[in-house]
């Protein structure tokens, strides 16, 4: 591993050093829109992606991904298992300082994990393997996990720094509570070491980032962009029109139906990469009845049948090629293909048969259908409201009657994750890109630690036995044969019902060198002009 | 009861009627409002689909141009389909309904609320005046749109989710309605105080007829003019503010939509091409609202012949 | 006249004072607070605490006056969505609506009285009857409608204007302006017509009814006699005696435009009072949505109360008039 790092950074400080002689020096503001602003600042009280787009410029990790998805030291210089197998080191990088000129020592390293874990963090499913957390001397950190982990790191690629004196004579070492409307001192200001700092920030209107001039990443990472406009635009078509006239720069989540426009404009262009991030439904299983249905006394999703029935109504490849215009990937399981325990058979998918669906509806009990609401997100996903609207049409046909409930992010996924949904659309992208973080968050039944984001319900011990030991498992054939078990069994439960992998397009103008990360996370630090 | 058709009847045949069949602008804009009153009363019937059943909805029919065989199925719409593989024809005879009813109910509610409120005022005066009035001032202090959004923040923070859709169109009728009735109540007043003076009344008052027959036997005919001319521009407007607030989505909702709704929609493809999601639904609700606009302009004109 | 001052200024804290009914009414009836603020898992002893701490076991009445002392004070609470106080978010909002209403207006005026002067003196001319028929077509266009089309063809097709936000602004002693830099005029143009267009068409019809209703009397004629010429007739006597009733109209308009700002914040992504209040409606957020009401309607009533004084001032015959209604 290490001398992979080496060279690595060689050729990083190579191209940097390149840049620096063949771009001049002046300023670059980058303009940059997308549909949904960050949800928070406080770094640990969210785990989604535009949030974590918005902390990535300000915070770091010990360790993070590249615009191609691999895992690059950030801060931590290196990090490796120690004699004992539970117990992984890190050296940190020295002499870091926070935006507020504090060092980076790893008595901060030990308390921002520490505070990833509390309950009200949004991060802890990603460390519910580790033990304890520990600082050696002033730049080593230990942590050690319940069994041996060998995929720890690639957990803590979201895993943000923060500072312990600056957050706690703020009075902010819980994160803030999200799900109880809670807020701290971080949720409106930053300290990070990352590559830009916060110049000003009016939630839904603009944030304003300057780069950080003290950037211990100087020489290491192109830094041209000086200057960062931040404005989420949550209307397609003003978002589009911004493009298109020149006022920004760049923008993620173009809508599919102007790719075409937008990449043929001269100024402009279109650069796209399949997206770590799968589209599904979620059903409530397990409770014995459900609030969101007509059915008096009982559950129709607890029927296998009839969430067998319901996949088989879902058209993929129309989705595919009328919501998504080609620009998503149907599939029939829950992951994208990056994921370690993916398989071509998982994926496949059934062909949509109407008849078949209703034959099994009435071997069920619901031949004359059932009526259920379905909640949905209207400002998250790539045409997110349109494919919950296909939904309701394809699955009228086996007489589910939808209701269809869509709103912004910030009210669908507390639905989600207080349990108040039966029925609902969400997205789940992989950043450890191995299947036990699905596991943690989407199968194993809702306990403390694990099962935060399962609204299934479901609830299975030898599974959930399964999903722990996956942490602990260091023979990795033993441990791809417990993933593929977990997947057959969520297979044959139907536990959710997949719709596609997303397909990423990101919009910008021409002189501006910059490759799609296949978790839609654009790191501007990365980023380079031609001029 | 007599008196006010015969009234109505000599109205009708004489002024008005004489009017209307020299105003070519007349003639146009009720011949426009009553095509489109028919397409949205007869839609269940000539509508070329249901969009509202999902059983004929195919999805891959979705944005087929207008008069061009779609690339997958072959099918071929007159004014196209829109995202989710709707005929956009139908979809607009349906729209076309909401936005008629919910546009017609809201005036009527407006009307009624306000000539009521108004002759009471206008008749009895004093205290009953004073507050009808001062109720007035309160209600014109907030656009209809506001009071419909907040009406719709009240009622979402307080129905199940489930009861929101079917909600939805009640609540533009209550609150485009609410918004509207104080220019009844103040028209209808003023007039009402005139007439009260008048000999009619004070002869009726002496026959001991009750003032509730006084005020819809005998003023209220005599008032009803420039109700007319309200209820026709307040049609108009009713129809837009429908629109907007089913575009700033708190109206119709997507799974029924009015005119409004469908324009929200057809808003996403006016860049790429498919413009006739958007022009179609617009052109109609242009087409509904001007020819209401143009019918109330000149019965104004027609009932005021001085401003000519 | 104080009798009239005092009688008017009353009325219009008695409308102010329903307004804050039916805010607190809002208050008290969506939403529990101590749900909102506490969540599910809290215990049975957190709860009475904090429905102490927010004296909601006091009797309705003294809840009220607490709640009007409170909004005197411009504390209207903590957001439930963005976690701010309320009274923060809406001042710092406040500047781009009110300065897009000020625009929109200004061009409503502006267009409003030149179209309407040139359509009654050219009453029969083919521009002006197109003109009028084009301002039918403008009411009967929703606001939305127009904004979109104006996107489309100012910031895509031609690419002169900017399509969104407030671009630049300048900062004048606390106060975030467009007009100060010429990046933020560009910006405000658009959403500024949208918006005014409705205001304008309405000037507009009462300019030429006004201007029509003015050049039959008789001192234009004698005029006319006098051998004044036509322009001179036109602007130094007809228009003049237009002007105040259009001055009226436009400030009683002032309110509704700032409501009306809403729709076109919400197409342009204006970040005003209109827009928060949208996103509020979106995720019931019942403090802001309470404080906008309250914002809207302390407006309305200044505005009208200055209409009303102004009248006083310069037609005597109201003072004579005890009834004191318009």
């Amino acid at each position: 591993m290490t001398s992979t790092l080496t060279s690595r950074l060689a050729i990083a400080a190579l191209t940097a050093s390149f840049a620096v002689v063949t771009t001049s020096v002046e300023a670059e503001t980058l303009r940059w829109a997308r549909a949904g602003d960050s949800l928070t600042l406080d770094p640990h009280a969210q785990n989604e992606g535009p949030t974590h787009t918005l902390a990535h410029q300000i915070y770091e990790g010990l360790l993070q991904r590249d615009m191609a998805g691999e895992i690059i030291p950030a801060l931590a210089t290196d990090w490796a298992v120690t004699d004992d197998p539970k117990v992984w080191r890190f050296n940190l990088r020295q002499g870091v300082k926070f935006h507020g000129g504090e060092e980076f020592t790893a008595d901060d390293a030990v308390f921002s994990l520490k505070r990833a874990m509390k309950p009200t963090s949004a991060m802890k499913e990603l460390l519910a393997s580790v033990a304890d957390v520990r600082k050696v001397d002033d730049y080593t950190v230990d942590i050690e996990t319940v069994g041996p982990n060998p995929l720890l790191p690639n957990n803590l690629t979201n895993m943000f720094m923060v500072d312990e004196g600056w957050t706690t004579a703020n009075d902010a070492v819980e994160p803030q509570d999200v799900a109880n409307g809670g807020e701290n001192y971080l949720v409106r200001n930053t300290n990070g070491t990352g590559a830009f700092m916060m110049v000003s920030r009016a939630p839904d209107e603009k944030t304003v980032l300057k780069a950080n001039p003290d950037y211990w990443g100087k020489g290491e990472f192109p830094l041209e962009v000086t200057e960062i406009i931040y404005t989420p635009i949550q209307n397609s078509a003003t978002r589009v029109a911004a493009l298109l006239s020149g006022e920004v720069d760049f923008i993620q989540d173009v809508p599919v139906q102007d790719l075409e426009r937008a990449d043929a404009q001269e100024g402009l262009k279109v650069v796209k990469a399949p997206q770590n991030r799968t589209i599904f439904f979620g059903m409530n299983m397990g409770d014995s009845d459900i609030t969101a249905d007509n059915v008096e006394g009982k559950n129709p999703l607890a029927d296998v049948r009839v969430r067998k029935a319901m996949n088989m109504a879902i058209n993929r490849e129309a989705i595919q090629k009328v919501v998504m215009r080609g620009q998503s990937d149907p599939t029939g399981v829950i992951i994208p293909p990056f994921v370690n325990g993916w398989t071509a058979e998982l994926a496949a998918y059934p062909t949509p048969d109407i008849a078949a669906a209703k034959a099994m509806m009435a071997d069920a009990g619901y031949a004359d259908g059932f009526a259920i609401r379905l909640d949905c997100p209207n400002d998250r996903y790539i045409n997110d409201e349109a494919i919950c609207q296909a939904a309701v049409g394809m699955l009228g046909q086996i007489g589910v009657t939808v209701n269809l409930n869509a709103q912004p992010k910030a009210q669908h996924f507390p639905l989600i994750k207080n349990k108040e949904t039966d029925f609902y659309m969400l997205g789940w992208g992989v950043p450890p890109f191995d299947s036990e973080y699905v596991f943690n968050f989407l199968v194993h039944s809702t306990t403390d630690k694990y099962g935060s984001w399962n609204g299934t319900r479901y609830s299975n011990a030898e599974i959930d036995a399964l999903v722990v030991s996956l942490a602990t498992e260091t023979d990795t054939e033993k441990r791809n044969l417990a993933i593929n078990k977990i997947w057959e069994t969520v297979q044959s439960e139907q536990l959710y019902l997949p719709i596609h992998n997303q397909i990423l397009n990101w919009g910008m103008k021409d002189n501006i060198n910059f490759d799609v990360q296949p978790e839609d996370q654009p790191h501007f630090k990365f980023m380079t002009f031609s001029n | 009861m007599a008196s006010f058709n015969q009234r109505l009847q000599t109205a009708l045949d004489s002024d008005l009627a004489f009017a209307f069949k020299r105003s070519p602008v007349a003639m146009t804009a009720t011949t426009i409002f009553a095509l489109l009153a028919i397409a949205a009363v007869l839609a269940p019937l000539i509508a070329p689909y249901n969009p509202f059943d999902p059983a004929t909805l195919n999805l891959m029919n979705g944005f087929t141009p207008p008069m061009e065989a779609n690339e997958f199925t072959g099918q071929t719409f007159t004014l196209g389909t829109d995202d989710q593989g709707r005929d956009v024809l139908s979809t607009i005879m349906y729209g076309l309904r909401i936005s008629l009813f919910v546009g017609v109910a809201a005036v009527l509610f407006a009307a009624v609320l306000g000539v009521t409120l108004g002759l009471l005022a206008g008749y009895f005066g004093g205290w009953v005046d004073t507050v009808v009035m001062r109720i007035a001032d309160v209600q014109i202090t907030f656009p209809s749109i506001l009071i419909a959004m907040l009406i719709f923040g009240v009622a979402k923070g307080l129905t199940p989710v489930e009861a929101r859709d079917e909600m939805a169109i009640w609540v533009l009728i209550l609150s485009i309605g609410l918004s509207e009735w104080v220019y009844y109540a103040r028209t209808v007043r003023g007039a009402t105080m005139v007439e009260k003076s008048k000999e009619y009344v004070a002869a009726a008052r002496l026959a001991n007829r009750s003032p509730l027959a006084i005020m819809f036997g005998h003023v209220l005919p005599n008032v009803m003019g420039p109700v007319l001319v309200l209820g026709t521009i307040g049609l108009a407007l009713a129809i837009i503010a429908e629109a907007t607030l089913s575009y700033l989505g708190v109206g119709a909702p997507p799974t029924q939509p009015s005119l409004g709704t469908l324009i929200r929609v057809g808003q996403d493809y006016l860049f790429n091409g498919e413009w006739w999601i958007l022009f179609f639904p617009a052109v109609t609700l242009l087409a509904l609202a001007l020819s209401v606009n143009l019918l109330g302009d000149w019965l104004r004109d027609a009932l005021n012949p001085r401003l000519r | 006249m104080l009798a009239f001052v005092i009688r008017r200024v009353l009325q219009a804290l008695g409308v102010l004072l329903v307004v804050g009914f039916i805010s607190f009414c809002m208050f008290q009836f969506m939403g529990d607070p101590v749900e909102g603020l506490l969540g599910q898992e809290a215990t049975e002893e957190q709860r009475r605490e904090l429905i102490e701490r927010l004296g909601l076991e006091d009797p309705i009445p003294v809840q009220f006056v607490r709640f009007v002392g409170n909004a005197v004070q411009g504390d209207f609470g903590l957001s439930y969505r963005l976690a701010r106080p309320v009274s923060e978010l809406i001042l710092e909002r406040l500047p781009a609506t009110l300065e897009l209403a000020f625009v929109s207006a200004i061009i409503a005026m502006a267009l409003g009285i030149v179209l309407g002067v040139f359509t009654a003196i050219n009453r029969s001319g083919f521009a002006a009857n197109f003109i009028m028929t084009a301002s039918l077509i403008g009411v009967s266009l929703p606001t939305f409608l127009i904004g979109i089309l104006l996107i489309y063809v100012f910031s895509v097709q031609l690419g002169w204007l900017p399509s969104f936000g407030r671009g630049e602004t300048v900062e004048f002693f606390g106060w975030r302006s467009n007009l100060g830099s010429w990046d933020g005029l560009r910006s405000i143009l658009l959403p500024a017509i949208t918006l005014g267009l409705y205001q304008m068409t309405l000037i507009m019809r009462l300019v030429r009814a006004e201007m029509l209703e003015v050049l039959r009397q008789d001192y234009i004629r004698f005029a006319r006699a006098r051998g004044l010429s036509e322009r001179a007739v036109n602007f130094g006597h007809a228009l003049k005696n237009t002007l105040v009733p259009v001055v009226t109209v436009t400030g009683l308009q002032l309110g509704s435009i700032i409501a009306f700002a809403i729709v076109t914040e919400s197409v342009f992504q204006w970040p005003g009072v209109g827009f928060l209040f949208i996103r509020s409606v979106e995720f019931v957020d019942v403090p802001v949505m309470a404080a906008y009401l309250l914002l809207i309607g302390a407006l309305f009533v200044v505005i009208n109360l200055i209409v009303d004084l102004l009248y006083f001032v310069i037609d005597p015959r109201l003072r004579s008039d005890r009834a004191g209604s318009h």
